[in-house]
C-alpha cells in the first residue's frame, strides 16, 4: 500500500454502472513526512475518507475486494485512514 | 519480492476490517547495495516483524492477501521474512 493525501474529488455522470455510488478521490502520493512524492491518482474510497486527510491506498485487483460481492471496476482504492505515523528517527 | 527495512509503523483507526488484527507497517525498499529504492510503503506484517529489521516484502496481492490470512481483501504489500543474509557474486551490485 501507499501513503497519500486526499486532495480533491472527480464529478463523473456517465460511466460504467459498477462505479455508481463510488467516490472518486484524487490522491496525491506522500512520503512518511507528508511531502508529495510522484504523481496524483484517482481512487475509490471504502471508508469514508474526506479532503485533505492523510490515507493509505492500494492498487490492482485487490482494490475492488472490499466492493465484493458487486464488481466495482477500479484499480485504486483508498483502505484506511491514517492517525499516526511513528516513523524510526534516521 | 523486495529487500526492504522496516522503518516505522502506523496507527489507523478507520481501516479496512481485513486489515484488523495485523501491524502495519513502513517498509523502505533497498537496493543491492543498502540504498533507498524509491518512497517507503505501507505493508501488513505476517510474521511480526518490527522497527530495524531487514525483511522480504511482496507487492502483489496473492501473496500478500494469502501471507497474512485475508483471502479476497484489499491488501497488495506484506511483509513474509526476516532476511538473515545476503551472497552475491563478486562484482554483482
Amino acid at each position: 500500500m501507499f501513503l497519500g493525501r486526499v486532495v480533491g474529488k472527480v464529478w463523473s455522470t456517465a460511466k460504467h454502472p459498477g462505479l455508481v455510488g463510488q467516490r472518486l478521490l484524487i490522491v496525491q502520493p506522500v512520503t512518511p513526512d507528508l511531502k508529495g512524492s510522484g504523481k496524483r491518482i484517482i481512487c475509490t474510497d471504502c471508508v469514508g475518507a474526506g479532503a485533505g486527510e492523510i490515507v493509505y491506498w492500494c492498487r490492482g485487483r485487490e482494490s475492488s475486494f472490499p466492493f465484493l460481492p458487486a464488481d466495482v471496476p477500479t484499480d485504486a482504492n483508498i483502505v484506511g485512514i491514517v492517525d499516526t505515523i511513528d516513523r524510526q528517527k534516521g | 519480492m523486495l529487500i526492504s527495512r522496516v522503518v516505522g509503523d502506523l496507527v489507523a483507526t478507520r481501516k479496512h476490517p481485513s486489515h484488523e488484527g495485523r501491524k502495519i507497517l513502513l517498509v523502505q525498499p533497498l537496493n543491492l547495495d543498502g540504498t533507498n529504492r524509491g518512497d517507503p510503503l505501507v505493508a501488513l506484517d505476517a510474521v511480526d516483524a518490527g522497527v530495524g529489521d531487514l525483511v522480504l516484502l511482496v507487492t502483489e496481492g496473492f501473496s500478500a492477501m494469502t501471507s497474512v490470512e485475508r483471502p479476497q481483501s484489499p491488501i497488495d504489500m506484506a511483509v513474509v521474512g526476516f532476511i538473515d543474509h545476503i551472497d552475491l557474486l563478486q562484482g554483482v551490485r
